[in-house]
């Protein structure tokens, strides 16, 4: 599903350039269910965007769903973020004054799906996470943990291969990120591969793949049952 | 595209987010184009009116003087004096058949012109019946113009000019009275159509009294015409007819034909031609001017596409994760900044149809008003309106659009 060789990318700040990821690789494949870990500055948001197709790296290579992809223009890569990937944030990101139905149909629309097809898929997804009554409502009339189940929604409306998700229980409380995570469980068994970033190690825990980052390099990347490699600089 | 609802919600939100601003920028395309199509207006009314003064006159028509020979020809020297004569007349009418129409006037000032106790001096003209058409001599219901039989039996016969009319009458009816002139009695067969005159010879006809040209000759014994008024059949022939007209006088009173001292002519379509084209002018510089007004509009249109686009960093960052394109973010921005503008258009094209509607119901007897016309909104305004609101709507939205495209996602996604 990813794969990357020697991912590196500089951020010029003025005079000095900073640099993010120094020549990272990873590997991940159709089925997974991967967190990402380190502390603040290892350069794990730069990875997301990139993976995320938010950004390019400066140098390396990087394939998605077997297709190279660091080399694509902005609309190149607008269609991928739209086609093969589904962004759950940590802030939800929804639109304020859109129902969760229009948030959920947002990248639908972006896609050009006939109205007919958008209205059938937004409603399984709003329903398959529990939202069926909810439809409706505008994002300050739902609760923290609603208003990421719409964002999953919204993920899976063009039925990607690929959720990325940045810390998405770190603004809940632990019961709604527990339910969070009980999607994203069953969204993993359906086989979709997912890639999340997160602080807490109970939820890395719960991932069946860790892959630690510091200082712009994977550090150690250990299976669920703690076996695993780690490769030190 | 963003779905029409979603649009439509995000419009409104942004309006109540910038309320001032928006009220304002709403204000400035209603006044820019308050002002574009108000400038059109009256120069359409303004247009109007002058062609319906220039028919006061007269519509294509040639008026001719005798003027002074400036060449030597066939033995006789130059400064010679040239006069019309009954016969100039017939020869023009025989030999020139692009000519439609002929006629010439006789003039009499400082005649005594009395009904009652009332008496005025003032003018009296002979005329042909061809008046009644070429120079716009048309008669109130009631009444009639000088005809064919009043000519050839030299009736006694007055059609008065409406001023001249009120002036003697007052509010009596005067068809069928009479009145004298110089002594000698009349009877009142028509009274003039009220027409605003926009050019005129020896004054204007509100005031003149007319009496068939036969009668006028027979009366005072005038040889000569004062002058000939000529309409050809087309007016794209004038030029041809005005130099035959040349050949055939020149011929007969013997001229060079080439000597255009010898005669002078008032060419009234060349005018007519003339005035077009300045009205032409003025609607284009009347045009340009409403233009640069609602651009000013339209400034305030894009500052306000940047300020929402500014307020939407985090919406657009948003929108590009899920899969926007460049043409998407920019095409609601565009979307809007047109909408913007066509909402401040449509209300501003409608107080000035109200405007219009005024003038329109107001009776314009002050003078400069009748001169001015009535603002008229056309189809034409209408269109150059819209175009130009489109115009200066994709114009003001289009650089914003493009600062909207060109954020970069993972800086706004970043961006609170």
């Amino acid at each position: 599903m990813i794969k990357m060789n020697g991912i590196r990318k500089l951020y010029a700040t003025g005079k000095v350039a900073v640099e993010a990821l120094k020549g990272l690789d990873l590997e991940l494949k159709g089925g997974e269910f991967v967190s990402i870990v380190g502390p603040s500055g290892s350069g794990k948001s730069t990875l997301m965007n990139i993976v995320g197709c938010l950004d390019t790296p400066s140098e390396g290579e990087f394939f998605l769903d077997g297709e190279r992809v660091d080399q694509f223009n902005g609309n190149q890569l607008a269609e991928v973020r739209n086609k093969k990937i589904g962004f759950v944030f940590q802030n939800f990101n929804l639109l304020p004054y859109a129902t969760a139905y229009e948030n959920v149909e947002l990248p639908m629309i972006f896609a050009g799906a006939p109205q007919k097809e958008r209205k059938e898929t937004v409603t399984r997804l709003l329903t398959r996470v529990g939202l069926g009554d909810r439809m409706d409502h505008k994002p300050t009339e739902l609760s923290g943990g609603e208003m990421q189940r719409v964002a999953i929604a919204r993920a899976l409306a063009n039925s990607p291969k690929l959720i990325l998700a940045d810390e998405p229980t770190g603004n809940l409380d632990s019961h709604s990120g527990a339910e969070i995570m009980g999607i994203f469980e069953e969204l993993w068994k359906s086989g979709t591969t997912i890639l999340m970033i997160t602080h807490d190690p109970n939820i890395a825990k719960r991932t069946k793949r860790t892959i630690m980052i510091k200082d712009g390099v994977i550090v150690t990347s250990l299976n669920g049952n703690g076996n695993g490699s780690s490769s030190h600089e | 595209m963003i779905n029409s609802l979603l649009f439509v919600r995000l419009f409104w939100r942004d309006l109540r987010a910038n309320k001032k601003r928006m009220t304002l920028t709403l204000i400035a395309v209603l006044w820019g184009t308050l002002s574009i199509v108000l400038l059109l207006a009256f120069a359409e009314g303004l247009k109007a009116q002058f062609a319906e003064n220039s028919k006061g006159l007269g519509e294509g028509i040639l008026i001719i003087w005798g003027g002074q020979t400036t060449i030597p020809y066939e033995g006789l020297g130059k400064g010679r004096r040239i006069r019309f004569y009954p016969e100039d007349l017939q020869e023009i009418q025989r030999q020139i058949p692009e000519v439609e129409k002929v006629g010439a006037d006789y003039f009499n000032w400082g005649t005594s012109i009395s009904y009652g106790k009332k008496t005025i001096s003032g003018r009296t003209n002979g005329l042909f019946p061809s008046f009644e058409t070429m120079r716009a001599h048309y008669p109130m219901p009631g009444g009639r113009f000088i005809n064919d039989l009043d000519m050839s039996k030299r009736r006694r016969v007055a059609f008065l000019g409406d001023r001249m009319a009120t002036d003697l009458f007052g509010v009596e009816d005067p068809i069928g009275k009479v009145i004298t002139i110089d002594n000698m009695p009349f009877t009142v067969i028509g009274v003039q159509v009220k027409k605003q005159q926009m050019g005129s010879y020896s004054g204007p006809d509100n005031n003149k009294v007319s009496i068939p040209a036969t009668t006028h000759s027979a009366i005072w014994g005038n040889l000569r015409y004062n002058n000939l008024v000529i309409k050809p059949r087309d007016v794209n022939q004038a030029e041809f007819v005005k130099s035959r007209i040349y050949e055939v006088v020149g011929k007969r009173q013997k001229f060079d034909p080439k000597d255009k001292a010898a005669l002078s002519i008032w060419d009234v379509i060349e005018g007519q031609k003339m005035m077009d084209k300045i009205m032409l002018g003025l609607q284009v510089f009347f045009g340009v001017m409403g233009f640069f007004s609602l651009s000013i509009a339209g400034v305030g249109v894009a500052n306000i596409m940047y300020a929402a686009i500014k307020e939407r960093t985090v919406e657009i960052g948003v929108k590009m994760a899920l899969g926007a394109k460049k043409r998407q973010i920019m095409g609601q921005f565009i979307l809007e900044a047109v909408l913007i503008c066509g909402i401040g258009g449509l209300f501003g094209i409608l107080v000035a149809q109200g405007v219009c509607g005024f003038f329109e119901r107001v009776d314009l007897n002050n003078e400069a008003l009748t001169w001015l016309g009535k603002p008229t909104i056309s189809m034409t305004i209408g269109l150059v309106t819209v175009t130009i609101l489109a115009f200066i709507g994709l114009v003001a939205g289009f650089f914003p659009a493009r600062r909207a495209a060109s954020v970069n996602p993972v800086e706004s996604l970043r961006y609170e």
